[in-house]
């Protein structure tokens, strides 16, 4: 799904001429590409920042793999499969660009199972009807997408490309979702019931997708200057804001928060306070469904580690024989 | 209440597409089962594939029916479907899923290639047959890789075989419309003999062959897979999704 804005500060005071260098090529819109020069914080940025965006589609698989089979129309259920199935993919685009920064997937993923790694908290929590898999593609494919339209231009090539290609998908979802919540809107008072109830619960976690207020977080400075990172995340989250509420109307949906209002001189939609208590909360590993989605991560790799254990030994074997 | 069922009138064609369709949706809804538990990325997105070619199929099956395919899958009883019982066996672990989905996809093609002719299914044939070559290339690669591989992986590769093979027969019985299932066995078994040696893997003996699946006579299984794939057409019969 996407990168949630967790990064750590990192200092530059790296004024060596590869560094300098390295800068200007950056500052003139140059791709840098695996094999160049790159500071070590910059490659640990990457890293860091691919692979929790890797962990997160991935780990997005579980909630919406929640209703693959309860699905209810044939088109839906394909639809729904072939969405998750893409973000699988995204995972897999994801952890090869991070693998061309010199970390192997291995790695990575015992980092998200050892839980040393951190993945998009929108994801602990749980879907509890079927709206929800409308309001997931309409809000949490949608932040996702405002934040990486802006990716789509990183300075690091192959995180670059990876994100041209998957924002295409990612459009793709949140139309899809959108349409099953304008089903659910327009159909019998029980599934408009539905879809309320989605917005309430998973409007605010969406808003939280951004990351902490500009005024807190401490690390959009260099990820600016090494043009990782484009927008502030209070501009990416009223962007996302401004784009989301006229569709919510068009539903005929009610946001839940008392304070939204149309400002307008500044043209924005203001909106009231974020629980960032529950953020953090949720972060730090008590969210509704934090031990549930790891301990379905850790058993899915437990459970199979006789198969790559006898896809490696035949591989071995047949290894041996062509020798 | 009313109940939420519906029967459907069985003409010897629609009997036909049917037995096809249900096969290929309860398949595929079993391999739906995986998402989010594969054990490599990789195969989490080869059986979502897998999944959507034989969600694909069946409702290209249903909608031949000129029936309406949301009617068929999600109002009709385990009695009212027409699957094979192997179809609906659980997924069991990962040689359990492979070695179903060989020893069928065998079958399947073979029957896909025949029914190209078909006045019936040609249509659908022609395009579920190509899909379906790709499902045992990749199944009984897996499963030479599984039999081949550790002592564990022979083990419960074996183990596959033995459980899934009583329910093959049932995939040969012969049928009043569409191609004869039962002069497909000798290619089978040829097709089937060299991947379970070069998985290093025993065929088991033809011994008693379960049956039913084809007139509504299920195992235990379908049921609870049908409560959960149903459950919401079920609870709210007057919505549209
Ligand atoms: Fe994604
Ligand atoms: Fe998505």
């Amino acid at each position: 799904m996407y990168s949630q804005a967790l990064n750590t500060p990192t200092k530059l005071a790296d004024t060596s001429p590869e560094a300098t260098r390295f800068q200007d090529r950056i500052d003139a819109e140059e791709r840098i590409e695996p094999n160049d020069w790159m500071p070590e914080a910059y490659r640990r940025t990457l890293v860091r920042q691919i692979s929790q965006h890797a962990h997160s589609e991935i780990v997005g698989m579980l909630p919406e793999g929640n209703w693959i089979t309860r699905a209810p129309s044939l088109k839906r259920k394909a639809a729904l499969l072939a969405k998750v199935q893409d973000e699988g993919g995204h995972g897999l685009y994801l952890y090869a660009a991070a693998e061309t920064l010199g970390v192997a997937r291995e790695e990575l993923v015992d980092q998200l199972l050892s839980g040393r790694a951190k993945y998009s908290s929108i994801f602990n929590y749980p879907t509890l009807t079927w709206a929800d898999i409308g309001a997931i593609g309409w809000l949490v494919d949608g932040a996702a997408i405002m934040n990486q339209i802006p990716l789509c231009r990183c300075s690091y090539g192959p995180y670059a490309r990876a994100m041209i290609r998957i924002c295409k998908e990612e459009s793709f979802h949140q139309r899809q979702g959108y349409e099953i919540m304008l089903t659910l809107s327009r159909g019998t008072a029980e599934q408009k019931a539905m879809a309320q109830d989605a917005l309430d619960r998973w409007w605010w976690p969406c808003l939280m997708m951004f990351g902490p207020p500009d005024g807190q977080s401490n690390h959009s400075d260099t990820s600016m200057r090494w043009k990782i990172k484009r927008f502030t995340n209070d501009a990416l989250r009223q962007k996302f804001v401004d784009a989301t509420v006229p569709q919510g109307h068009y539903l005929g949906l009610t946001f839940p928060d008392p304070d939204l209002r149309w400002d307008e001189a500044a043209g924005h939609w203001r909106f009231g306070d974020i629980d960032w208590e529950e953020f953090r909360r949720v972060l730090a590993g008590d969210g509704p469904c934090n031990r549930e989605r790891l301990a379905a991560r850790r058993q899915a790799h437990a459970d199979g580690a006789w198969v790559r254990d006898a896809a490696r030994a035949h591989a071995a074997k047949q290894h041996a024989k062509a020798a | 209440m009313a109940s939420t069922s519906i029967t459907v009138e069985e003409t010897a064609e629609r009997g036909l597409l049917l037995a096809r369709a249900d096969d290929a949706l309860v398949l595929g809804h079993r391999l739906s089962e995986w998402t989010g538990r594969a054990p490599l990325l990789e195969e989490e997105l080869a059986l979502a594939n897998v999944a959507l070619d034989l969600i694909g199929q069946a409702r290209a099956l249903y909608q031949a029916t000129g029936l309406d395919e949301d009617a068929l899958a999600y109002r009709r009883d385990a009695s009212g479907f027409r699957n094979a019982l192997i179809m609906e066996l659980p997924n069991g672990d990962f040689a359990v899923t492979m070695a179903r989905l060989f020893l069928v996809s065998t079958a399947t093609d073979l029957y896909w290639r025949a029914a190209v002719a078909d006045e019936l299914l040609g249509p659908i044939a022609a395009r579920a047959e190509k899909e379906t070559a790709y499902h045992v290339r990749h199944a009984a690669e897996w499963l030479v890789r599984l039999g081949d591989g550790t002592a564990e992986s022979h083990r419960r590769a074996q183990d596959a075989l033995d459980l899934l093979w009583p329910y093959t027969g049932e995939l040969f019985e012969p049928a009043p419309l569409g191609p004869d299932p039962a002069a497909l066995r000798p290619a089978w078994e040829a097709a089937v003999a060299p991947v379970i040696a070069r998985a290093t893997l025993r065929r088991p003996a033809d011994g008693w062959m379960q049956s039913g699946g084809r007139s509504g006579r299920h195992t235990e299984h379908l049921g609870h897979m049908l409560a959960e794939m149903q459950v919401l057409p079920r609870t709210y019969p007057d919505a549209r999704w």
